[in-house]
């Protein structure tokens, strides 16, 4: 069913490849013995593109998510970013924790301005006001993170990484700590920003209706250690109507492809 | 309202006193002075210039075996605490020397320095070194990983990396160190005081004994000393309320 789908619809000019990711294996030594994580994981992501790690907790995609942003060294394989090998962490590619990543000893506005440090003052405050303003912290420009709400300082988190103008983000499950209510609004915002800004964004998550209400592509992953199961396009254009044929179809898909029975 | 309550302690140790002064009126040979004594005794020791100069004198000591102690044990346990090796290989050493009471050092410390303010000023800065390291170290180690990646994912060299994400985010708990060893500091330094030195508070206290049971003033040297480490204490405690140290005290 899945080879039928047509490709996702992309801005046909200049696609090259942004990330690519060739036989990454990676094994951790728990208690002396060895545990098999990530198995030949192979992916390409092209420039601008949104890509949804989909599986189950505990498989190993925020691992996969480390390696690829350089804080993790896979056992075997490499990451390569714009044709480099990635050997560490790069102000090119921002990695987005959960809330629990911003700085609670930093304003609001220190948080953004975190990065900036080889930027001239002026620039700097022009990008605070910018990134305040996207991320609709207007007015909390001196709070402290304890003062913001879950929603807020993910936020904040975002805009602490848009900042230093990256072209990469990679989220991990950034939107699992919060509400549901909060979760969509959240999903709607960063499809502006992405919209607004074209990052290549890889974003983690174990909701199969977040992957696919967000994604270019989704890349299943399968329980550990993790493989690529499928890779699944999703050509519905933004925004997307989530009670449409097409929308349950792919949805339902995935669903069968993890094994659920799309039944409660 | 809010007045009533703060009251409320002060009003309890009125009350105190007055029993204080009551139980003693009624005994035919007290063994304590009564707090009216008492006062008459710091009374004295202020006619003869000596409270101020005590006081100058402990607070001395304290001030300079706590600097020395902070300015040494701190970063030296942010090091340690660092380098997981290094405080694996000196964990042995310090659980040998933590149980040893900084008063065992008196004999050393004179013979080391003779009888004068550096002999306490170094058992001061032995009383604080340790609890100021192991502070130190447990900071360090208690950073959440996700700080310190961020830090790294925005291209901060070692040395920012130190100061713009290490320092900060130990600093809650290093203040909370701060404030129990000067505790320590100050128990120590009266204990130094009665044994190293011919000024002080300590030295007042065992003076005052020695030189003709004078108990009020004893007793006058204790209410110093209580007082003055409350409020040492509290002024280390307004450090808590600054607002970029907020998130190291909350429940959250």
């Amino acid at each position: 069913m899945m080879s039928l789908m047509e490709p996702a619809l992309k801005a046909p000019a200049l696609v090259t490849t942004k990330l690519s990711a060739s036989h990454i294996n990676m094994v951790f030594d728990r208690d002396g013995k060895s545990v098999s994580v990530l198995e030949d994981i192979n992916l390409e992501v092209s420039n601008g593109e949104f890509v949804c790690l989909l599986g189950p907790s505990g498989c190993g995609k925020s691992t996969l998510l480390s390696t690829m942003a350089g804080f993790l060294s896979p056992t075997h394989g490499e990451i390569r970013i714009d044709g480099e090998a990635v050997l560490g962490p790069d102000p090119r590619r921002i990695f987005v924790f959960q809330e629990r990543g911003v700085f609670p000893w930093l304003t609001v506005e220190g948080n953004i301005e975190f990065g900036l440090f080889n930027q001239p003052r002026s620039e700097r405050a022009r990008r605070i006001r910018h990134y305040i303003k996207m991320v609709g912290l207007g007015g909390f420009e001196k709070a402290y993170p304890p003062e913001l709400s879950g929603g807020m300082k993910q936020r904040l988190e975002v805009a602490r990484a848009l900042a230093v103008n990256p072209d990469m983000l990679f989220l991990d499950e950034p939107f699992g700590a919060l509400d549901s209510i909060t979760r969509l609004i959240m999903r709607g915002e960063l499809l502006r920003i992405w919209e607004a800004e074209r990052k290549t964004i890889i974003f983690v998550t174990h909701d199969i209706d977040e992957a696919v209400q967000l994604a270019d592509r989704v890349v299943v992953l399968s329980a550990r250690p993790a493989k690529v199961q499928q890779i699944v396009n999703i050509d519905i254009p933004h925004p997307r109507d989530i009670s449409s044929a097409r929308y349950l179809e792919l949805r339902d898909g995935i669903f069968k492809q993890i094994g659920l029975a799309h039944k409660v | 309202m809010n007045l009533i309550v703060r009251l409320r302690p002060v009003a309890f140790i009125a009350v105190l006193l007055v029993a204080w002064q009551i139980a003693i009126t009624r005994e035919a040979a007290p063994l304590l002075p009564g707090p009216w004594g008492v006062v008459g005794g710091m009374a004295d020791l202020v006619r003869h210039g000596l409270l101020l100069k005590y006081v100058v004198a402990s607070l001395f000591r304290v001030t300079w075996g706590f600097l020395l102690a902070a300015a040494t044990a701190i970063p030296l346990g942010l090091t340690i605490g660092w380098y997981r090796r290094a405080e694996m290989a000196l964990n042995p050493i310090i659980e040998i020397l933590r149980p040893i009471s900084p008063l065992a050092w008196i004999p050393i410390a004179i013979l080391w320095f003779g009888v004068g303010d550096m002999a306490a000023i170094f058992l001061i800065f032995v009383g604080c070194f340790l609890p100021l390291m192991l502070t130190a170290i447990n900071a360090v180690r208690g950073i959440p990983a996700v700080y310190l990646n961020a830090g790294r994912n925005f291209g901060l060299s070692p040395a920012h990396l130190v100061f713009r994400v290490l320092y900060p985010a130990v600093m809650p708990e290093i203040i909370i160190g701060l404030r129990i060893t000067l505790g320590i500091a100050w128990l120590v330094v009266v204990a130094a005081e009665m044994i190293a030195v011919s000024s002080g508070l300590g030295f007042l206290i065992i003076d005052a004994r020695n030189a003709g049971n004078r108990y009020d003033l004893v007793v006058a040297g204790m209410v110093m000393i209580g007082v003055i480490g409350l409020l040492l204490d509290m002024g280390m405690k307004s450090l808590e309320g600054i607002k970029s140290l907020q998130w190291g005290y909350s429940e959250d």
